[in-house]
């Protein structure tokens, strides 16, 4: 493969998920009234954060030919 | 309605996807070398991301946010689109058809036409599609940008510019293999951007049991037995019995059969992505793998609609009420988002929009450019000029498809009314193509005189059925009797549309028969090899392991959908 996909998909996603994941610990409570008193950009984001890891993991064993 | 306000985070989602985007075009530039890299990513992409690609390219902004609103207004029935509309056809296409698309080495489909009957079934074919995929990503762009300015009262100028640059710099950079990497990002982000809603959605409404109580009040309001908004099949023994004003032979017939195998089995839009996979066996495993997600679709795409509808029913004020006093179902998508996400997800949210959008609209022009290259302009316009020369130009087509793509958007905003019947005209070319198709690669006594002329005599008679019928309720005009006479009323305009099909699509078959037998074959046997089934070596599932036998992956999907149509039944 010319480049691995997973790659970019990792590398987004973690982003994403970091980036959630620090907005929802610093954000204002108030905002979750409207998602049912859940954060979920904390808990979305930790998910986002997982798949990505995920990804970039897989992108990292098996190094390109 | 009030517009929804964006906070730092949302638009720093948004750049960060745009950066990605643009960045895997940037490094994907130094692998075009031929044209056959740019329109066809050198044949070498593997199973899983031609398969996401295969979806991706299917799953526009239009489909998000319309299976979304016809959620809501057809509730569960809604799902037959996926189940009933999609799934068949994908196994078939994989199994069947594609031994002779990926085989036939053409490089798109009207290239198959051409091999397998002559020049004008060809030429009637490509430049169709050319046309169509040009104003359906024209009327795409036109239908985001108003929803975002809608919605979030951005420039609709804005957001039609930067969708369009965005989508041209990566494809012009990266060719297919870029738009196919893309998609598959894009899959990803509209899976986990939307999922969180579906989830909260459900958690409000108290789970599938709460949701489906909640549904028999809109049923019952509108006028329907309870199950109607939760059923796929209960309510179909007539057309009157459920919202969709469908009864299931035309169900079945029209969608599941003609509209859905047309479009799965022949639009090169989806056909491209299998092609450029790196082996035979991976192109035919490239739908078959792409229809395990899309047996899930539903639950993404369907459900928040029709959560919406349950909510607006139950607690109220939730949909806009539109000037004809309904609710209008197309702001299901964008107002449940706004409902559920805070600040963070609702960026993640809006993301996947574009990225649906994109996503749609790269297809389109990854489509366009191939067909405008090899089956226009290498065929007519300037034949045998080197394989650099026809790279140019798929970079030419590039930025002229998108100029083009702009300028229907733009005449969609001053002349709604053209692209309605544009809209009209391109479902009666595609009704009746998977006769031809079903009958060039099955039947080898086909006659390109019998395709051509079956071809053109099922789209006339497309345009002649919906001249002459109307759905209920409707005006003399674009939504049919404009023939002068209405012999027949359809209960709903989605039974009118599948009705033309089934006329378009038997009078291809009856016609293209009957003069092939009036005709001489033009084609020898030998000519025809490679082309026509059974004068095709048998392709034996070789591989090991039964997961990667496509004949497997065909039955185990088709039975997951039977079990999935007997549970929500």
């Amino acid at each position: 493969m010319k480049l691995d996909l997973r790659l970019p998909i990792g590398l987004m996603f973690t982003t994403f998920g970091v980036m959630l994941v620090v907005f929802g610990l610093v954000s204002n409570r108030a905002i979750y009234q409207r998602s049912l008193g859940i954060n979920v950009n904390l808990w979305w984001g930790l998910v986002l954060l997982a798949f990505g890891v995920v990804m970039l993991a897989f992108a990292m064993r098996k190094p390109r030919t | 309605m009030e517009h929804i306000h964006l906070g730092a985070i949302d638009y720093a989602i948004l750049i960060v996807y745009f950066v990605f985007v643009l960045g895997i075009g940037w490094v994907l530039r130094r692998y075009i070398r031929s044209s056959e890299d740019f329109f066809l990513s050198g044949r070498s992409i593997p199973t899983w991301i031609a398969g996401l690609a295969f979806i991706s390219a299917n799953l526009g902004a239009q489909e998000v946010i319309g299976m979304g609103a016809s959620g809501a207004k057809y509730g569960m029935m809604t799902t037959h689109f996926y189940w009933l509309g999609a799934i068949p056809a994908m196994v078939f296409v994989g199994i069947f058809m594609m031994p002779f698309y990926y085989g036939s080495r053409a490089r798109s489909v009207p290239e198959y036409l051409k091999l397998r009957f002559d020049e004008k079934t060809r030429g009637f074919n490509a430049i169709t599609f050319a046309v169509m995929t040009v104003f359906s990503s024209g009327i795409s762009m036109y239908a985001l940008a108003k929803l975002l300015e809608l919605v979030l009262g951005w420039s609709f100028h804005a957001s039609v510019l930067v969708s369009a640059a965005i989508v041209l710099a990566y494809i012009f950079l990266g060719g297919l293999t870029s738009a196919i990497y893309n998609e598959v990002l894009q899959f990803f982000l509209i899976v986990l951007g939307f999922f969180p809603l579906t989830l909260l959605g459900l958690r409000d409404v108290g789970g599938w049991s709460g949701l489906t109580a909640k549904l028999k009040v809109v049923a019952t309001h509108a006028g329907y037995a309870p199950g109607a908004w939760s059923h796929l099949w209960t309510h179909t023994n007539a057309a009157s019995a459920n919202p969709m004003g469908v009864d299931w032979f035309s169900m079945v017939m029209g969608l599941g059969f003609v509209l859905s195998f047309g479009y799965w089995c022949t639009d090169f839009l989806v056909i491209q992505r299998a092609m450029a996979a790196k082996s035979m066996s991976a192109a035919r495993r490239t739908p078959l793998f792409a229809a395990f997600p899309k047996m899930l679709f539903p639950a993404l795409v369907i459900l928040p609609g029709m959560i919406a509808i349950a909510l607006n029913a139950t607690r109220g004020g939730l949909l806009p009420i539109g000037s004809d006093g309904t609710p209008n179902y197309n702001l299901a998508v964008p107002v449940m988002l706004a409902h559920y996400l805070p600040s963070g997800l609702l960026g993640l949210g809006l993301t996947a929009l574009m990225a649906s959008f994109m996503s749609g609209m790269a297809g389109n022009v990854t489509a366009f450019n191939a067909v405008w290259t090899y089956d226009i302009y290498q065929s007519y316009i300037r034949p045998g000029q080197s394989d650099r020369h026809y790279l140019w130009m798929g970079h030419v087509a590039t930025v002229f498809g998108i100029v083009l793509s702009v300028l229907a958007a733009y005449a969609t905003t001053r002349f709604n009314n053209i692209m309605d019947m544009l809209q009209l005209v391109f479902a009666f070319v595609n009704a009746p193509l998977f006769a031809t198709f079903l009958l060039g690669m099955f039947w080898r006594r086909t006659t390109g005189h019998g395709a051509f002329f079956g071809l053109v005599i099922g789209t006339l008679v497309a345009a002649v059925h919906h001249g002459l019928v109307l759905p209920y309720g409707a005006v003399v005009g674009i939504k049919g009797g404009y023939l002068g006479a209405v012999l027949h009323v359809y209960p709903s305009e989605m039974a009118q549309n599948f009705w033309t099909a089934i006329f378009a699509w038997s009078a291809c078959f009856i016609c293209t028969i009957v003069i092939s037998y009036l005709t001489r074959r033009d084609k020898t046997d030998e000519d025809l090899k490679g082309l026509v089934y059974s004068l095709t070596a048998r392709i034996t599932d070789h591989e090991a392991r039964w997961y990667k036998r496509p004949a497997t992956l065909g039955v185990v999907v088709l039975a997951l959908t039977a079990v999935l149509n007997v549970i929500f039944w």
